[in-house]
């Protein structure tokens, strides 16, 4: 999981920057643009050591997919995964697969990519000496538990599930059935590595090498770095420019205060306090568009008072309470969308995205939301407390305009505050201690854009970010079911049959779907974010 | 005076060792900072207790991982930030512009803060003086984000004067402003503190005498009338350099330098113990540092002074 906190004001995808595009072109000398043009963009310091299986949030993912080429890619505009590297992913039950690697890719230092640089990327991201956050990507496969056992020392070292066949052929063993495994490869953590990167761990962390259109020419950790495109990248996605220069920015402000000055080409993160300038500032160099990432607000179930019968009447009430249109439009400038699902526009409804899935229970409607939380025996306690980490993301302005909207829709001046925690570090902290009194904040972006990834970690039984530990059998079946499902259609539609008894059950109360929106200088041209809110860097033109 | 110093030097091991005992409680008291690691999930438990091992987090916080910590500190190991950077890493990259910024900063304070105070006591009452006095008003209570932002907006968008943000560099030149903007308030308060001290003494006896013995104003003003009123103000400014470099978080935010309060303020958000105590153990001996110097200068300015 990318750490949504960060993705404030990051985020987004698709097509309509597309339309945009045309403004930038100006002075360039042959309409095209300048192949050489360096552009700078604003960055973030990444939390973590830019492994590939190491991170999990937007400023150091940026860098990986510059740097790095998967067996699978997402579609910038769809979202769907492609083959990158993989020359075919085969598999006759869904749980045994055969991987066959191109032939032709290197890395930038001119080592082959062949099966061993999957798996033993693969195996370090696994296991649990090398302390990896995202280890827990690898858990579908075979051997995961001896490698990252659940406490104690790892008995293996490889991941029995994983065969190298020959150079350009491995297998894949699962210890389940998952049809859409393939589908998740486009994840950094399945990323190749070269072999510097077990020999020499220190330079390469220093100075990362991989495989994708960038190669990184200089590193200065916590201010910069310059990546150069790379001639001798083998792909049919290869850079439009000549380099990108990542300046790490302390306050987005002042990344937005450069970009008017000229002193920077693109920023990712438009501050919250500048929507309303944007467009006159930037006229039509500005994208607003849907990203992956789902804010909601989840109940702990730990605690009686919620999850009693009938409490499923006092959520959907509150939900009802919310005016979800008045607060993405003057709180967020239409930054946001009112959710009327539980997973994300950008999955397109081939990919199980369904609006108005949850029906009335979004729709605005004081007197309906009294009712219902009366029938269902009132607000526990007489007053709800939503728990919400305040150093990031704005996240105070719009708790408090929930409970606005929830105070004046039930007529009660008490009935619902904010409690703010200090850090996101704390709030996670309280979360983990289930010491949550009422509903709290709950931000998802998504991994890879599945709707698998919008439903099971959150509401599975005991999964990684079923953080209010709801848990209900229909559900837990109907995933398992999907999971094994060979045909990419019944699984989806089974997803959503999961995602009905979320609904009716208001597991979380969902509030809006979060868009990515960037800012751009007159230099550039065919800048558009993708569904992780990470610029397409690749397709930019300079000049 | 060798035996002042070193009972001074004395008397910091006590407050050193104090003051990071207490900001070590307070880090931690925040809870597990590996919680916030794993963005919107909990890390995996196995990975969790790796790491907390690891960083030394699985022992008690007093004694266990106050004592170890301390036992590395003098060793010279402040400890690894979670990013995989040793904090003497980020120390040797953050310390360098903010004490750059500070002594930028200190000089407008010396060099503006001192002559305008001078200037308006010795004018007491005339329109200079009040001038002085209103602008300086003005100065103290604009709050600095204020005065940053605007002349950011100024001097960097609209007239291109300067470039809004301190590049990674940040070579005196272009920490020009940024000091400026940091040593604002202090500033005014230096001009206001010469100036009071110095339109007091210009009425003293010594003064009199000076000017009665017939020496130029010139060699009245700086010898006579200046030195005396120096001492309250180099008090302030001393203690003013370590005040500057822990509180240039807003200033160093606004013109994204990347020194010493972007380090503590990220280490904050993150709660990376290692980095926020670190930082401020540095911090905490600069002050005394200061301290004891401004101290130590008290006997140049004023001969009557004698530390035995």
């Amino acid at each position: 999981m990318r750490g949504a906190r960060n993705a404030g004001w990051a985020a987004g995808a698709v097509a309509v920057a597309l339309a945009a595009a045309a403004c930038g072109g100006g002075g360039g000398s042959s309409g095209g643009g300048n192949a050489a043009g360096v552009l700078s963009s604003s960055w973030g310091d990444p939390q973590n050591p830019l492994e590939p299986a190491n991170t999990n949030e937007v400023q150091g993912g940026k860098v990986l997919d510059m740097v790095f080429r998967g067996l699978k890619r997402y579609d910038p505009k769809t979202g769907q995964a492609k083959d990158m590297l993989a020359e075919s992913i085969d598999t006759k039950d869904s749980q045994n697969f055969t991987v066959k690697v191109k032939d032709g890719w290197t890395f930038s230092n001119g080592e082959k990519v062949t099966a061993k640089s999957f798996v033993d990327a693969w195996t370090y991201g696994a296991s649990l000496k090398n302390n990896q956050k995202n280890a827990y990507f690898f858990g579908y496969i075979e051997g995961y538990g001896k490698v990252h056992p659940d406490s104690g020392s790892q008995s293996a070292d490889t991941l029995s599930g994983l065969k190298v066949v020959d150079d350009h052929t491995f297998t894949v063993k699962l210890n389940q059935k998952f049809s859409s495994f393939p589908d998740t490869l486009g994840y950094a953590a399945f990323d190749p590595l070269p072999r510097t990167f077990f020999t020499d761990h220190a330079a390469w962390l220093s100075k990362p090498v991989g495989n994708g259109p960038y190669a990184i020419e200089s590193y200065t950790k916590g201010s910069q770095m310059s990546l150069k495109k790379w001639d001798g990248y083998p792909g049919a996605d290869k850079a439009q420019n000549g380099g990108v220069t990542l300046k790490v920015y302390t306050d987005n402000n002042t990344a937005y205060t450069d970009l008017m000055a000229g002193n920077l080409d693109l920023v990712d993160d438009v501050p919250a306090a500048q929507l309303k300038n944007v467009k006159s500032d930037l006229g039509g160099r500005y994208i607003n568009t849907p990203a992956g990432i789902i804010q909601t607000l989840a109940f702990p179930y730990y605690d009686p008072a919620w999850n009693k019968a009938g409490s499923e009447k006092v959520r959907t009430g509150l939900s009802m309470a919310i005016d979800r249109k008045q607060i993405t439009d003057t709180i967020f400038q239409k930054t946001r969308t009112p959710a009327t699902d539980w997973t994300s526009p950008v999955l397109g409804t081939a990919g199980g995205f369904q609006d108005g899935l949850c029906g009335k229970a979004c729709d605005y409607d004081p007197t309906g939301a009294k009712k219902l939380i009366q029938e269902g025996g009132g607000l526990p306690g007489g007053q709800v407390k939503i728990t919400y980490n305040a150093d990031t993301g704005s996240h105070k302005e719009w708790i408090d305009a929930v409970c606005n909207s929830v105070n004046n829709a039930l007529g009660n001046e008490k009935a619902c505050v904010g409690n703010p925690v200090g850090t996101f570090a704390d709030f996670r902290n309280q979360i983990g201690q289930h010491k949550m009194s009422g509903p709290f904040r709950a931000g998802w972006q998504m991994d890879y854009p599945l709707i698998q990834n919008f439903l099971q970690p959150l509401y599975y039984t005991n999964a990684s970010s079923n953080d209010g530990k709801w848990s209900n059998k229909d559900f837990d079946q109907l995933v398992d079911q999907a999971n094994a499902e060979t045909d990419t259609a019944k699984a989806i539609s089974t997803f959503q049959k999961a995602e009905a008894v979320v609904r009716d059950n208001m597991a979380a109360i969902p509030l809006w779907y979060q868009n990515g929106s960037a800012g751009y200088s007159q230099r550039l041209s065919n800048v558009a974010l993708n569904p992780f809110s990470v610029p397409v860097y690749n397709e930019i033109k300079v000049g | 005076m060798g035996r002042y110093v070193v009972r001074r030097l004395l008397q910091m091991i006590p407050v050193f060792i104090g003051s990071t005992l207490l900001i070590f409680l307070m880090v931690n008291v925040m809870g597990d900072p590996i919680a916030g690691l794993c963005g919107e999930r909990a890390c995996d438990p196995a990975t969790a207790a790796q790491l907390e091992k690891e960083f030394g987090l699985d022992k008690p916080v007093f004694p266990q991982q106050y004592l170890t910590y301390m036992g590395h500190l003098f060793t010279g190991d402040f400890g690894t930030a979670f990013n995989g950077q040793p904090v003497t890493e980020l120390m040797a990259s953050a310390f360098p512009p903010t004490i750059r910024l500070t002594i930028v900063a200190i000089l407008f304070e010396i060099v503006i803060g001192i002559t305008l105070g001078v200037f308006s006591g010795l004018r007491r009452g005339r329109p200079l003086d009040t001038g002085v006095l209103l602008g300086t008003l003005v100065v103290i209570s604009v709050p600095t984000f204020v005065t940053g932002l605007l002349l950011q907006l100024l001097l960097g968008v609209q007239w291109h004067w300067i470039q809004p943000s301190v590049s990674p560099d940040a070579t005196f030149s272009e920490l020009i402003v940024p000091g400026l903007v940091l040593a604002a308030v202090s500033l005014a308060y230096v001009t206001r503190l010469t100036r009071t001290s110095v339109a007091e003494n210009k009425r003293s006896d010594y003064v009199r005498t000076a000017v009665a013995k017939g020496l130029p104003r010139r060699r009245v003003v700086t010898r006579h009338l200046l030195r005396n009123s120096l001492i309250p103000v180099v008090t302030f400014i001393g203690a003013d350099i370590g005040a500057l470099m822990g509180g240039a978080i807003l200033t160093e935010r606004i013109f994204n330098i990347h020194g010493v309060g972007y380090q503590l303020y990220q280490g904050i958000l993150r709660q990376n113990t290692q980095t926020v105590v670190g930082f401020v153990t540095i911090l905490v001996l600069v002050f005394l540092i200061a301290n004891l110097l401004v101290d130590l200068l008290y006997a140049v300015l004023d001969p009557r002074i004698r530390y035995v």
